[in-house]
């Protein structure tokens, strides 16, 4: 069905670079480059301690060399010691968004997020973070008229810094992983979100990460918080430029959600996947956790992944109230020489929860696509309730599909049901696709996007239709 | 390795130097080579006890088993074996073929063949390897690699006899060949090793069932190694029936190979052991073989069971099937591990495979892993999971017909467990399953 | 119209048809009859381009045009509709849209206006009404979950939404109840036109009854071995198959 060479890479959109002056931390990773970062964002005392904390326990990670191995990718050892953890636009924070960098203006118009007033994303607010820091958020005075904060991580530090002390590594520790060690010690921004008791978040809250230069890795961490019946959808998009080294990308999410509340998030995560010959492209080590932390709230993730070279990414969720319950909805494409290992924990420790998971897997070209999925009910979930479907769909004889799913229970009133089926698109499906006149290429994107479907339903219109389109492209040339 | 790992590991080595050294000349020379390279495999690997990203030993701690100071690592020759402890184990009748092994060694009085063809090849290791030298030679450890299991390793070191069965090609052996290992301890915690190394010829067909027990209920470990390979067109049917006490470890892997057109069947029985580890490992190395993996688990006070089901289809039109059911009570642990890996070349593959389990007590968990590995496009993969307890409505259903709960309880495991017995052709066996079932069942207390 | 001369056949290396002759008109209906395992089916994934089956001699000629060397899609744009004995199931994709996809790339394959949603979702809904199909099932997934006779009426739909010139109707009445086969042939009934033609594949006579042929054939061992009028369906009907191929030799 696929050739080698039909397999050549379609060409990735977002891959031009801005040209515009950053400045960027010294190169290494010493106490002193945390410190030169927390000074560099005037952070209080606090943050400062936490940071160095982090530091040092990513130190005893590394020299116990326990970067995580176990996930179904492979790549060369990173230098630590060797990257640049911070970059920025060298101009100073804007006022407000006229006073934004016309560069960096038309880089987000460029990717299609206008950040001007008169033609913004109707029913989108907007944090633009760009390398390492948060250059502009759209619609700020709208959501604080209701009492939502919404923009950047510092500016929350500066101005709530209780809230940020009290949340911060309240659901992804330091301690975590890792990575998560790492993005403790040098995030440098990200978004913040606080959404207050009873209150319906009226916009869909976005955040757009852009890296631009060269050497840096993004290292920002994301909070959001939903208070007692209250309710928010919140969508991050991403992309990097085209370069033939790999950059890191190390993000850490947490959600939390109180009683009654409902924490909707989807990502479209679209950074360079490398190039034909799988030079070059992000590795996106990222850790997400959600914590349901009061009775019948709930955590909803939505994922399409279709970029980076290497996808090392577990959206999870701690159902600690009672009733309550968590999703994760994934479509991971790996084309080209694209590696990802992606999945979700779900974590059942409160009495009547429930989880489900739908994973469609696809894999092209020399891809390789790993669902690594935990269900993991507690002695105290009485009446937990998990059902997994993961699906993959493989497009030529040079590419894999692996379904790894964990399921440990230790209640025996849990019900848990997992599925997973891997195939290509059937033969007799094209056919029949074929027979109404369809050119083959025609069906084959009918059938995988109605493979989609239950993610892409997920996801809020705009980005669903954003969703399908880059699918399609990323697809050209690897079906027919 | 540890300072005090490495501590664990050298009393096997005494153990060996002491035993298994000044017997060299016992066995042929080739067997020796293998036994000395085994034992300082074992030295360099050790138990797989890490708990730190040891991924195949992740549910199962093997602590409790490196750590136990068995008595006797090298048990001699039984005196004296009591007959009447054996029929427990005694299926068949005056029918089936039978070879019995007690801590290790054979016992050719206990030992009968009433229906065995004359071509077919049913003997210790040591007569095998004098009657058919090349082919013993070629495919022992062949197949059982121990460079990379501890356990594999300490099997093939500790080497002294073991079943051999060679069916010559176009050969049908109508009953089955039991293969009976049992542990006598005699007053003393021991380690044992049987060796099984069953070879099918081109289009023979057989059965044979592998039984593990023991005589009494004292501290003690079996590990087990068995070795099956099925030339073009074989038909094998192989079971393995675990009934060890309660005071019993046990730990075996089994390693199949399949030739073209080959066809095997495995039921897999855990009934016993305090803590049981089975590896079956299947290779469908030929076009158009198929394995159908069928098995039971039922565990109960404090046991520990756990499969570990790896098939890869390295051939194209290679079909497998792998049917796992567990049914936990007590303060009991199940685990499964089940692996499909479909290879580049095996292009359409059809592979299946469901683990389902039935949770009875709240201290009771079970660990399900069902892994798929595919690296070629052309299939049909699919993998389930289920676990639960028993369905309250059909509970109601049944006492509302005037069924007692128990009894209730009791039919409704045997219809989850049914799934697995309607597999088994061989109605002696199925009966003793059954039987062991509602034994299983009676000694669970009742109702939590 | 259609002219199929010697045609011969295999599926999986086992020859299934063995040398076919047969010419349908504008306007006829053609009924196809034979055993099971005779080749009905072979035929009609032939006509319609099937990978799976493999032309071995003989032609088939579509308004001049050689059938057989065309892609399965572009027979369809010709005019073949090939109704399917086991309609196929394509999760996840709507109905409506998979038939506006097929219908719009026909359309643009003949110079003719391509519709959007809307004016398609009109259309749609009266073509419903002739198989009396809910319009909520036009949003389900193509054949997910749909019971025999729900796909058999969305397979009439779908050639009442595409109006082939040409329809291969393989077995419409098979595992149908008393009024599913009704709703169907009148499905048919109403699809018939002189500028058309349909073939008939069926293995009993009792849709003949509501769907009057033109021509009956009867087939068997990949071969057409008797062709007659609406009463040779019910000699069949009556007699059955068996010596209907040694009426044949007899026949010379």
């Amino acid at each position: 069905m696929v050739t080698p060479k039909q397999l050549a890479q379609t060409e990735y959109k977002y891959g031009f670079v801005t040209d515009i002056e950053e400045e960027t931390a010294p190169r290494g990773l010493t106490e002193d480059t945390i410190r030169w970062i927390s000074a560099k964002k005037q952070e209080p005392e606090f943050m400062l301690e936490w940071r160095l904390r982090a530091f040092r326990h990513f130190l005893t990670l590394v020299e116990k060399e326990q970067s995580p191995k176990w996930a179904n990718v492979h790549y060369p050892p990173i230098n630590f010691a060797d990257g640049v953890y911070y970059a920025a636009p060298k101009k100073d924070q804007p006022a407000s968004l006229e006073d934004v960098d016309k560069e960096l203006l038309a880089t987000y118009e460029k990717l299609g997020i206008p950040l001007e007033e008169q033609k913004r994303l109707a029913g989108v607010a907007v944090d633009a973070v760009f390398d390492s820091v948060s250059v502009a958020t759209t619609f700020k005075e709208t959501l604080s008229k209701q009492g939502i904060i919404f923009g950047s991580f510092n500016e929350a530090v500066q101005e709530h810094p209780d809230l940020v002390r009290k949340y911060l590594g309240s659901v992804v520790p330091y301690t975590d992983n890792f990575y998560a060690a790492l993005n403790s010690a040098v995030f440098s921004d990200g978004s913040f979100c606080f959404i207050p008791k009873g209150v319906r978040c009226p916009l869909e809250l976005s955040t757009y990460f852009r890296i631009n230069a060269a050497e840096a890795g993004q290292f920002e961490r994301t909070l959001i918080i939903a208070e007692e019946g209250s309710y928010v959808s919140y969508l991050e998009g991403c992309s990097a430029p085209m370069r033939d080294t790999n950059q890191l990308h190390a993000a850490v999410v947490e959600l939390v959600a109180m009683e009654n509340a409902e924490i909707k998030y989807s990502t479209i995560q679209n950074w360079y996947p490398g190039d034909e010959n799988g030079v070059g492209g992000i590795y996106n080590f990222v850790t997400k956790r959600g914590k349901c932390a009061g009775d019948n709230s709930k955590i909803s993730w939505t994922q399409v992944e279709t970029g980076s070279a290497i996808t090392w990414k577990y959206p999870s969720v701690l159902l600690q109230g009672d009733n309550s319950i968590g999703e994760f909805y994934s479509v991971a494409l790996t084309r080209g020489y694209q590696q990802a290992d992606t999945g979700t924990k779900m974590v059942h420790l409160g009495k009547n929860t429930r989880s489900k998971i739908i994973s469609k897997g696809i894999s092209a070209g020399h891809g390789q696509n790993t669902y690594r999925g935990l269900v993991k009910v507690m002695p105290r979930a009485a009446d937990a309730r998990n059902f997994t479907q993961c699906d993959s769909l493989l497009i030529g004889d040079q590419c894999g599909a692996h379904t790894t799913p964990y399921v440990e229970v230790q209640n025996s009133s849990a019900h848990l049901e997992h599925e997973a089926f891997t195939s290509r698109v059937s033969e007799e499906q094209l056919f029949y696709c074929q027979q109404r006149g369809m050119s083959s290429e025609d069906a084959n994107s009918l059938i995988i996007n109605g493979f989609c479907k239950e993610v892409f339903q997920q996801l809020p219109f705009e980005f669903a239709i954003e969703a399908t389109r880059l699918l399609e492209v990323s697809l050209e040339g690897s079906v027919g | 390795m540890t300072q005090q790992a490495a501590t664990i590991e050298r009393r096997y080595v005494e153990a060996w130097n002491a035993a298994i050294a000044p017997s060299s000349s016992d066995v042929p020379a080739e067997l020796h080579a293998l036994r000395e390279s085994a034992i300082a495999k074992f030295e360099e690997v050790g138990f797989p006890t890490a708990r730190r990203g040891n991924e195949a030993w992740k549910y199962t701690d093997v602590a409790p088993i490196a750590n136990a100071a068995f008595e006797d690592l090298a048990p001699a020759a039984p005196v004296r074996v009591a007959t009447e402890a054996l029929d427990q184990h005694i299926m068949g009748g005056s029918v089936w073929n039978r070879m019995v092994f007690v801590d290790g060694h054979w016992v050719p009085s206990l030992t009968s063949m009433p229906t065995l063809p004359p071509q077919v090849t049913v003997t210790s290791l040591a007569k095998a390897m004098a009657l058919h030298p090349h082919l013993v030679r070629d495919l022992l450890g062949r197949y059982a690699p121990y460079d990379e299991s501890g356990f594999t390793a300490l099997n093939t070191a500790f080497l002294r006899d073991g079943a051999v069965l060679i069916v010559p090609h176009d050969t049908v052996v109508e009953e089955p060949i039991h293969f009976i290992y049992l542990t006598s301890s005699e007053g003393q915690s021991s380690v044992t090793q049987p060796r099984t190394l069953v070879s099918m010829g081109r289009n023979a067909k057989a059965s044979v069932i592998e039984s593990y027990g023991a005589l009494t209920d004292t501290l003690s470990l079996t590990n087990a190694v068995s070795e099956y390979v099925l030339a073009e067109g074989a038909q094998l049917d192989a079971c393995r029936l675990q009934q060890h006490s309660g005071s019993a470890y046990h730990v075996g892997s089994a390693q199949v190979r399949l030739g073209r057109d080959s066809r095997f069947t495995s039921g897999a029985f855990d009934f016993g052991g305090a803590i049981a580890r089975h590896t079956l490992s299947v290779a469908l190395e030929g076009e158009g073989s198929e394995c159908t993996l069928y098995g039971l688990y039922m565990t109960n006070h404090g046991q520990h069971v756990d499969n570990q089901v790896l098939v890869d289809h390295i051939a194209p039109h290679t079909t497998s099937e792998q049917v796992y059911k567990g049914v936990l009570d007590g303060r009991s642990r199940g685990v499964f591990h089940g692996s499909i890996t479909v290879q580049q070349a095996a292009q359409k593959t059809n592979a299946k495979q469901s683990d389902k389990n039935l949770l009875l007590s709240d201290e009771a968990e079970v660990d399900t892993k069902p892994a798929l590995w595919i690296y070629a496009d052309d299939v049909r993969c699919g993998h389930g999971a289920a676990c639960g307890k028993l369905d309250d409505g059909a509970l109601f259903y049944l006492q509302s017909r005037g069924i007692d709960e128990a009894a209730a309880r009791r039919m409704l495991v045997h219809g989850f467990a049914n799934e697995v017995l309607e597999h088994v052709e061989l109605t002696p066996l199925r009966v003793h399953l059954e039987q062991l079932i509602t034994a299983s069942l009676r000694s669970s207390r009742r109702p939590s | 119209m259609l002219e199929i001369r010697n045609l011969s056949a295999s599926v999986g290396g086992n020859r299934v048809l063995n040398g076919i002759n047969l010419t349908v008109e504008q306007g006829e209906v053609h009924a196809i009859m034979g055993p099971n395992g005779s080749g009905k089916s072979t035929l009609s994934y032939v006509l319609a381009g099937h990978p799976q089956y493999v032309v071995e001699s003989g032609e088939a000629i579509l308004d001049g045009e050689d059938l057989l060397a065309m892609p399965a899609e572009e027979r369809a744009r010709a005019g073949v509709f090939l109704q399917f004995q086991h309609p196929v199931e394509v999760p996840g994709v709507r109905l409506d849209q998979f038939l506006r996809a097929g219908y719009n790339a026909i359309h643009k394959s003949k110079g003719l206006e391509e519709l959007d949603p809307l004016q398609f979702d009109r259309l749609l809904q009266q073509k419903a009404g002739i198989v009396n199909m809910e319009p909520t099932m036009l949003k389900r997934s193509v054949n997910d979950g749909f019971s025999g006779g729900e796909k058999k009426r969305n397979e009439i739909l779908q050639m009442a939404m595409l109006e082939p010139r040409l329809s291969i109707l393989d077995e419409p009445d098979s595992g149908l109840d008393v009024d599913s086969l009704r709703l169907v042939a009148d499905g048919i009934n109403q699809l018939r036109s002189p500028e058309r033609a349909v073939i008939l594949i069926t293995h009993y006579q009792r849709i003949l009854n509501l769907v009057v042929p033109d021509v009956v054939n009867v087939l068997m061992g990949g071969r057409i071995v008797r062709t007659g009028g609406v009463e040779l369906a019910e000699e069949i009907e009556a007699e059955g198959y068996e010596g209907q191929d040694e009426v044949l030799q007899a026949q010379g």
